[in-house]
């Protein structure tokens, strides 16, 4: 039950357990434990809603920075990650491989903040050696959502 | 004119679903619980395919049997999945649609006078198709106490010695019923002592809630007699590429291919190549789509269990099938009056034959949102009948 457990919430965190357990044809108190289990694990890390700014009047500018540093002796990379996912609007840090190595996501009121988390905070780290920093123009998908997907049923009505 | 037309055509009863389809289609803002196809868009990988086809100027026609990359990968795809071999090159037909081969299929083995026997509730078009093709249909009214599985003692009654076909549709619409292996080597050996041809339709294989589907071909002694049917239709949801196949002794699939060389030509080349990548690639989407409909099933059965309303599990396809004798209304008067008093529109059972009579058919190719709406409207609905009695 497990990985269809997972898929289901991870498209809806809000389904109810009553329902959930109808759906994956379980009795409730397994899929209760079976969750808290997931959750010790550290598998289930949390349940966030996805919200689509752009429709708000709340402004947020992201920026995907490609950043390449100076793996650290005994610690590899995960230190400088450390140094840097610590910061409260980098929203997302991955270990990439090819032409850098980390890709940072930063979420930020303005173009100006960003800039100056870039130039103050990120190139002035002793490992980092190089940034590029690329803004997000629009978001057409995110997290496997489509944004702005509306669509009829397109089918007839009765077929055999 | 005044010359008359076929009377063969003319005499065809026009399919039962049309006349509710129309009431339907004048109301606005109905639910419908009516479809016969899948709710999903086609795999995007697929779609793909296709455009790429168009790109690449693959518009011209295949060979009559359908391109041979596709054949191919249908026999693959029927090794891996039931362990029968098939030769691409002289036991493979690309159909326009499962309905086609249905239709060559029965043209290509009957005589005048033969009988066709077809178990009910069953698809809509065998017995039209039987009738074309100058056979006698002979009908099987399967029982809901057999959860709508055919028996061999059933089928053992209904066998002369003019039957030449027995059509086997499972996994079934509308009922959802599918036939295990058990089941089938019951049938497989009445067939084998009376020497008659099947023709099965297995166009639901891939959507089976138990246990994988069971080709009846697989069983011995059976590929030699049997016209496997299946298509891309409701696996891959497909459903307007109009592309089926049909597998089967070199001998049929010859004469099959002669028809529809003459009628057709050749399936839709573009849907053919799209096809060939959904066979290759599309196992995870098959996949992601069955448990999907699963889901719904369960949330349905038991959206039934909570209203009290009587209905066996079905384990494939994508249909329930309620029974709503307790009313004590016919099907259709049933299925009316849901649509006038709570706007939801669902099949009358007797749409695929007599013994649907007194049954529903509710498809699940629908949103869980949908469904959930319209279980809250069929809960409303019994209960206010219930209480008039």
């Amino acid at each position: 039950m497990r990985e269809e457990l997972l898929s289901l919430i991870e498209k809806n965190s809000r389904i109810d357990l009553k329902e959930l357990a109808i759906l994956l044809g379980k009795d409730e108190i397994d899929v209760v434990n079976e969750i808290s289990k997931l959750e010790a694990e550290g598998i289930i890390c949390g349940y966030h809603t996805l919200i689509n700014w752009e429709k708000t009047s709340i402004e947020k500018v992201n920026a995907l920075i490609e950043v390449k540093v100076t793996p650290q002796r005994g610690q590899g990379f995960d230190k400088i990650a450390e140094r840097i996912y610590n910061y409260p609007e980098v929203r997302a840090v991955y270990l990439i491989s090819g032409g850098y190595d980390l890709l940072v996501i930063l979420e930020e009121k303005s173009l100006r903040e960003i800039a100056n988390f870039v130039s103050d905070k990120l190139s002035t780290l002793d490992s980092v050696l190089s940034t590029a920093t690329h803004f997000v123009l629009k978001k057409y998908k995110d997290h496997g959502t489509i944004f702005d997907k509306k669509k009829n049923d397109e089918r007839e009505v009765i077929t055999p | 004119m005044t010359k008359p037309l076929s009377k063969l055509v003319e005499e065809i009863k026009p399919s039962g679903i049309r006349k509710f389809f129309d009431i339907v289609s004048e109301m606005k803002d109905a639910i419908s619980l009516g479809v016969g196809e899948p709710d999903f868009d086609t795999p995007w990988h697929i779609r793909d395919e296709g455009i790429y086809a168009l790109e690449k100027g693959k518009t011209f026609y295949t060979s009559n049997a359908g391109l041979k990359e596709l054949r191919e990968e249908i026999c693959k795809y029927l090794k891996r999945t039931q362990n029968i071999e098939y030769n691409p090159l002289s036991e493979v037909i690309i159909t326009v649609g499962g309905s086609e081969a249905i239709d060559i299929g029965l043209r290509a083995v009957i005589n005048p006078g033969d009988e066709v026997i077809i178990p009910q509730p069953a698809y809509v078009s065998y017995e039209p198709c039987a009738l074309l093709a100058g056979a006698k249909p002979v009908i099987i009214d399967l029982k809901a106490e057999n959860e709508f599985r055919l028996t061999a003692e059933e089928l053992e009654n209904a066998i002369t010695d003019k039957t030449k076909v027995l059509i086997l549709p499972f996994p079934n619409n509308p009922t959802g019923a599918i036939m295990e292996r058990e089941d089938l080597e019951k049938i497989a050996k009445v067939v084998i002592k009376h020497d008659i041809y099947v023709m099965s339709d297995e166009i639901y294989s891939e959507l089976t809630y138990k246990d994988k589907h069971i080709s009846i071909a697989s069983i011995e002694g059976m590929q030699e007699r049997t016209i496997l049917i299946n298509g891309f239709s409701k696996a891959y949801a497909m459903t307007g590429w109009r592309l089926g196949y049909a597998c089967g002794p070199q001998k049929i699939i010859k004469q099959m291919t002669k028809i529809h060389q003459f009628a057709i030509m050749c399936a839709p080349t573009t849907s053919q190549y799209a096809a060939v990548e959904a066979l290759k690639n599309g196992d995870d989407d098959v996949k992601e789509m069955r448990n999907a409909y699963n889901q719904r099933r369960r949330f349905l059965l038991n959206a039934f269990k909570e209203m009290n309303l009587e209905c066996f599990e079905p384990y494939g396809a994508f249909y329930v099938f309620p029974c709503i004798r307790e009313f004590g209304m016919t099907s259709e008067e049933f299925a009316t009056r849901f649509l006038e008093e709570e706007k939801v529109a669902a099949v009358p059972g007797n749409a695929f034959g007599n013994s649907g009579e007194g049954y529903l058919r509710i498809s699940y190719a629908y949103s869980l949102d949908n469904l959930k709406i319209a279980m809250e409207r069929l809960k409303r609905f019994v209960e206010k009948l219930r209480n008039k009695s």
